[in-house]
């Protein structure tokens, strides 16, 4: 029970407080359930963010498998809806005013304001995740093979990521 | 060589204000699939394809709006664009099947995977192969970016600020948050100018319309 109740206040905070996606909820994740409760090691706690990369869905998952180490199947489901629901309803709220005026001048100046933004911020964040998967450049290569391929040609990504996998299978196992 | 790109210039065919009726069963199935296939990342990517792509419910300056703004919003940008798409889609109900046919497949996934790590660890194969995978994501994010870019026909100076984003976050790796409140309002300025001037034109040619 103290667990549940440590997985609330710890992550519903949070959740309206990680700006910037998901990776921003890494670093008071760690400060609070490994150094302030110390409920689980350094090195568990590496190994669960591997498992949350390997895994599908977002990388925020990584609390649904903290939840279920410290309170079994009602910790994970106490874990999810306390990092998603909070933020959740305050994107709804929004997302209800902001489509409530679509139509007007003022938000299809909004709309065409925010699509180079938006553009920009998804390119900027594709580079930024090369460089922390530190694949070098083989990673780069590949990241951009696929991104000419799929400009040209609209293949399922599924079959493109599976090609990128097995690609650097073979290139690790003959360099 | 790209067959018959789609073309059109950000607003719905069927008048602005409302996309086309979509189910709740196939807004579930959409985010289903894409929760239980993304491994690897680049989920964004994939919501753009079946969402803009290929089934055309929203137009692209429609999602990238959103894209900023799920990433001003604190959480996580997958949910935050999955609750707008659904919220967009059908009201509350819409982001409620976003939100579960998202999570449902990760959320027993990943405990899946954390019960079996131990061997799965062992494996130096399965690294190789999801680095590879996560390359390649990063290629599908670089994809939509310049596929929205070429799609809604930018002008010079809106290429400039996706320039600048991507200089500014993506290779000084300045804070995201406050890049966008700097340059946000600066780009919704020279979009309003654009949008008074159309709508000073077609008032012009149409008369005073309430």
């Amino acid at each position: 029970m103290r667990e549940i109740v440590a997985l609330i206040v710890v992550l519903g905070p949070l959740s309206l407080l990680s700006f910037g996606g998901g990776a921003s909820i890494l670093a008071p994740l760690h400060e609070a359930f490994v150094t302030h409760y110390q409920w689980m090691t350094s090195r568990e706690y590496v190994d669960y963010f591997a498992i949350s990369r390997i895994s599908p869905g977002p990388g925020a998952m990584l609390v649904t498998l903290i939840g279920w180490k410290l309170a079994g199947w009602a910790g994970a489901a106490v874990a999810t809806i306390a990092i998603f629901l909070p933020s959740s309803l305050l994107c709804y709220r929004v997302a209800k005013v902001w489509n409530r005026h679509r139509g007007t001048p003022l938000h299809r100046a909004l709309e065409q304001g925010l699509l180079p933004i938006g553009t920009g911020l998804t390119i900027a964040g594709a580079i930024l995740t090369q460089h922390t998967s530190q694949t070098g450049a083989i990673g780069w290569l590949l990241a951009l093979t696929a991104a000419a391929i799929l400009v040209m040609r609209n293949l399922h990504p599924l079959l493109v990521i599976a090609c990128g996998g097995s690609l650097m299978l073979v290139l690790r196992a003959v360099g | 060589m790209d067959p018959n790109p789609p073309q059109h210039d950000g607003t719905l065919p069927a008048g602005p204000e409302q996309p086309p009726q979509v189910s709740l069963g196939t807004i579930f199935w959409i985010f289903f699939q894409i929760g239980s296939l993304s491994v690897g990342g680049g989920l964004t990517a994939w919501l753009y394809r079946e969402i803009v792509e290929k089934r055309r419910l929203m137009p692209e300056a429609d999602f990238m709006g959103a894209m900023t703004l799920a990433q001003v919003l604190p959480g996580i940008n997958m949910t935050n664009l999955s609750v707008y798409v659904g919220q967009r889609l059908r009201g509350m109900p819409g982001a409620l099947m976003a939100m579960l046919g998202l999570l449902i497949v990760p959320f027993f996934a990943i405990i899946t995977v954390g019960s079996i790590y131990a061997q799965l660890k062992a494996n130096p194969a399965l690294h190789h192969f999801l680095d590879g995978m996560a390359a390649t994501a990063v290629g599908l994010l670089l994809a939509m970016g310049i596929k929205a870019a070429k799609v809604t026909r930018m002008q010079p100076l809106q290429l400039a600020i996706v320039g600048i984003v991507v200089v500014l976050v993506g290779i000084l790796r300045l804070p995201m948050v406050p890049v966008i409140l700097v340059l946000a309002p600066i780009s919704i300025g020279l979009a309003w100018k654009q949008v008074a001037a159309e709508v000073a034109q077609s008032e012009h040619a149409r008369g005073p319309d309430a």
